[in-house]
């Protein structure tokens, strides 16, 4: 997992990582040939105006309101207008709007707790089955209902999160307790999980690889230990899984009566 | 309230009694004074936060030297700081460098001492009123501080103090109230620092004469009185959520370690946000503006000329100032907030960056022509634009949706907003303490000292916050207590070193500051009445100036920079002088 990092952003794992780090690479370029130029211009105009004996400062006219210091003003609007209607407003829509259908695409719920990422897939017959708060005990952190015929064939695990390749999975992104927010660099992904909110987050893996979970936004003492690893599989492979945990699957428990 | 002539007879005689001059002084150059000590003492406590959290960031896990020894074993077992502890060091660090360090500098020290002598006056409008704010920043302040030895301890939550978590950390109660009572300080301050700008200044002060640190007072006072409101109403729901089992930020079923929480929920996290940076976005702009103010009139003064675009200025600030109570959810692009709104946010954002970049445009603009003068507040004027700038631009990749999805909440934004802030604010504030020091104490502070410490400030500064642009692009997190416990931080935990030896080495720097400060207080060399040769009318009066201000209501015949003006033999004609 260390080779996916460097001084510079992570490997690109995803269909829309791409899209981010152009707009990222654009801007820092924009940045630079910006800060550059006016910097030369700064060093020139100190220069060439320092104070001199017998040169008095020469005063201009006042040009009003608008005045040729606005020229820059002027280049910079466009650039961002470009930005704003070529860039921003469509990457943003593909990721953030436009969530794939749950009928069309691969699903797993994400519930976040102080520390953990608890994972929950809906099994073979796609059905999540019914959680409920009441039923949250050491033995069962999302309070899963196993009574729920839907509930049988649902696999539950922590901080492993596994997602098949070239597939577009659809996220169900919520919280127990506080704030969260779930991380995955090498996707250039990132989404608050809210408590009282069922948030849809999608992403369609594009290289298999392992990668890393980390929580981004403080969330208590253990905020920074509050990490989990993503397996990106193949089809094949990602099916074999599922299918051996879904084996495992627990019998239905009771939920203890008081607690 | 006191009409101009009337409080001039009133102010005549100054206090009698120790107590009455300088502690319960309504006097506002004492006032301001105070504020001035008192932030400062503020802004090095928060710094020394920020040093610990500093030598764990770059060590995690390895005992403090030496304060480590001292700490509580709760806090620090062994001298190796907890995740609990940590936590506590960064919301108090930015709570007190925001609400306790900068805006009382910029606007409870500069404000109260330079603006009624720039508009004339003999003091503030209501001195009573400008007494109390001051009293109660003081206690607010250090009962914010005193929560360190409380039983909770400090609060935990970060300075913005998100619901849920913030209901459920301890520490948080003290936080809240601390927040009211220096909410409603600031709240007295811009009534006053509104009104006096508006009724107290001198004949022929006209709003188009006023100068550029006027006007940014004016500005940043309505943005206080307008955005600290829902503030101090949104704490006031927080405090009622964690001592009266109110939820109004509460969510149903919330399960805390395994617990049902008992409270009643119903509420929404989310509210705080939109409340919290309703206030907290205008607040930036409230830290940068009158440090802008203070660059604005250093280089009028050190160029020799007027500035360029004297209107453009003060209409870009007050653009900003109007357009900064609309662009508050950029901080909230992924927080779950409808994504089709971000749209908007993200427009208003893009908009609101066309007035600040006019504005520094005009600022390098007045260079030109000019005869410049390398004193040291100009050094640090200077600086300011470039550092500033770098902040500036950094904000663009946050303030685009798209890219924010990734930078946001990592050290980018930390690395941003320092640039800002630190770069930014506390650059322009220092030239501003360069700059009016001689009118305070009647005497300046050494040059060369200033110029040392101008160099190793600005030098470290830079080391301790570009690092974290790039450790923000590698994708590492803000808030984290241990950085190394994620993969994808360790390429980069060799900056954080670079960053934390940068940090001692700032503090360090210091050092020529703060004995240049307090022995020229004393032992500086005299200065006269207008040492840098200024046209605005605080350099009318004798420095330091006298109760009352001046001596008789001064008169003002022009534009605030008459420098140079042609066919006139001296350099510079001030505001209350007639004739050339
Ligand atoms: C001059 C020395 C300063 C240094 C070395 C410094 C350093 C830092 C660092 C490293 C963090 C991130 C901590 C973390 O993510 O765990 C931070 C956070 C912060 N700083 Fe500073 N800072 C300085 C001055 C200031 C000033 C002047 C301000 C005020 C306006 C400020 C406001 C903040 C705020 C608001 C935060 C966020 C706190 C939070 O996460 O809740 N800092 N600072
Ligand atoms: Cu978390
Ligand atoms: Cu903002």
């Amino acid at each position: 997992m260390n080779s996916n990092y460097s001084m510079g952003l992570p490997i690109a794992a995803s269909t829309f990582a791409k899209d981010i780090d152009f707009g990222l690479k654009l801007i820092h370029v924009a940045m630079l040939v910006i800060f550059v130029l006016w910097g030369i211009f700064f060093a020139y105009l100190l220069v060439r105006y320092r104070r001199r004996e017998g040169v008095a400062a020469q005063r201009e006219d006042d040009h009003g309101l608008f005045s040729t210091s606005l020229i820059p003003d002027i280049v910079v609007l466009i650039f961002e207008i470009a930005l704003i209607s070529l860039y921003a407003i469509p990457v943003w829509s593909r990721i953030k709007i436009h969530s794939p259908k749950s009928q069309e695409s691969n699903q797993v719920a994400l519930v976040a707790e102080q520390f953990a990422w608890n994972v929950h897939y809906p099994g073979p017959d796609g059905k999540f089955g019914r959680r409920s708060p009441d039923l949250v005990h050491f033995s069962n952190p999302i309070g899963l209902d196993r009574d729920d015929p839907a509930a049988q064939d649902d696999v539950v695990g922590a901080n492993e999160l596994h997602l098949p390749l070239g597939k577009t999975t659809l996220i169900h992104l919520s919280s127990k307790d506080v704030i969260h927010s779930f991380f995955v660099p090498e996707f250039r992904l990132k989404q608050d999980a809210v408590p009282g909110l069922t948030i849809p987050v999608w992403v369609e893996p594009n290289r298999v690889g392992h990668y890393e979970i980390t929580c981004a936004q403080l969330c208590g003492f253990a905020h920074s230990l509050m990490r989990g690893e993503v397996f990106v599989e193949n089809p094949e492979e990602y099916q074999g899984w599922l299918k051996a945990q879904a084996a495992q699957a627990p019998e239905p428990a009771k939920a203890p009566s008081t607690w | 309230m006191v009409t101009h002539d009337a409080a001039h007879d009133q102010h005549a005689q100054a206090p009698s009694g120790w107590l009455r001059a300088y502690v319960f002084s309504v006097d506002h150059k004492v006032i301001g004074l105070q504020y001035l000590m008192t932030s400062m003492l503020f802004l090095l406590a928060g710094f020394g936060l920020m040093l610990l959290m500093r030598w764990q960031l770059a060590f995690p896990g390895q005992p403090i030297p030496i304060i480590g020894k001292l700490l509580s074993p709760s806090l620090a077992p062994n001298g190796v700081m907890t995740g609990e502890f940590y936590n506590a060091l960064g919301a108090m660090h930015g709570t007190i460098m925001v609400f306790l360090g900068i805006v009382p500098l910029a606007v409870g020290a500069f404000g109260n001492y330079v603006l009624p002598l720039q508009i004339g006056a003999p003091d503030m409008a209501f001195p009573r009123l400008n007494m109390m704010s001051y009293w109660l920043y003081l206690p607010g302040g250090l009962l914010m501080l005193s929560s360190f030895i409380l039983p909770g301890g400090a609060a935990q939550s970060g300075w913005t103090s998100y619901p849920p978590l913030s209901i459920i950390n301890p520490g948080q109660t003290v936080w809240l109230l601390a927040m009211v009572i220096i909410i409603t300080s600031s709240l007295l301050g811009a009534i006053n620092f509104l009104v006096t700008t508006l009724n107290m200044r001198a004949r022929g002060m006209s709003l188009w004469r006023m100068p550029v640190f006027v006007w940014a007072q004016l500005v940043t006072s309505v943005l206080l009185l307008l955005a600290f409101p829902p503030l101090e109403a949104a704490a006031v729901l927080q405090f009622m959520d964690r001592v009266a089992g109110t939820s109004f930020y509460i969510p149903s079923d919330l399960v805390v370690l395994g617990l049902r929480h008992r409270a009643s929920g119903g509420g929404q996290p989310l509210l705080w946000q939109h409340l919290f940076w309703f206030l907290a976005h205008p607040e930036v702009y409230v830290l940068v503006l009158p440090p802008m103010g203070i660059v604005a009139e250093i280089m009028a003064a050190n160029t020799r000329k007027p500035l360029h675009g004297y209107k453009t200025i003060v209409l870009g600030m007050i653009s900003v100032g109007v357009m900064s109570f609309v662009v508050w959810a950029h901080h909230m692009f992924i927080s779950g907030m409808s994504p089709i709104l971000s749209n908007f946010f993200l427009v208003t954002t893009m908009i609101i960056s066309v007035p600040s970049v006019a504005i520094l445009t005009c600022l390098i603009y007045s260079l030109r022509g000019g005869s410049i003068r390398f004193t040291t507040p100009m050094l640090f004027a200077l600086a300011f634009l470039p550092m500033f700038g770098i902040g500036g631009l950094t904000g663009l990749p946050l303030g685009l949706t798209a890219t924010d999805i990734y930078l946001h909440d990592t050290y980018y934004v930390i690395g941003h907003f320092h640039y800002v802030v630190v770069t930014g604010s506390i650059i322009g504030l220092m030239a501003g303490v360069y700059h009016w020091f001689p009118k305070w104490f009647g005497r300046k502070m050494d040059d060369r000292l200033g110029r040392i410490h101008f160099w190793g400030t600005l030098l470290s500064m830079n080391g301790v916050f570009f690092p974290m642009f790039i450790m923000g692009m590698a994708g590492v997190s803000r808030r984290l207590w241990d950085p190394t416990a994620q993969a994808h931080n360790l390429t980069t935990q060799h900056l954080n070193v670079v960053s934390t030896a940068s940090a001692y080495l700032l503090l360090l720097f210091q050092a020529p500051f703060i004995y240049n400060f307090f022995h020229s207080i004393f032992k500086g060399q005299k200065s006269e009445e207008n040492p840098w040769q200024a046209t605005t009318l605080e350099w009318a009066c004798p420095s330091p100036p006298p109760h009352g201000n001046f001596e008789k209501p001064p008169c003002v015949y022009r534009e605030p920079y008459d420098y140079s003006p042609r066919g006139c033999e001296r350099d510079y004609i001030p505001q209350n002088v007639e004739a050339a």
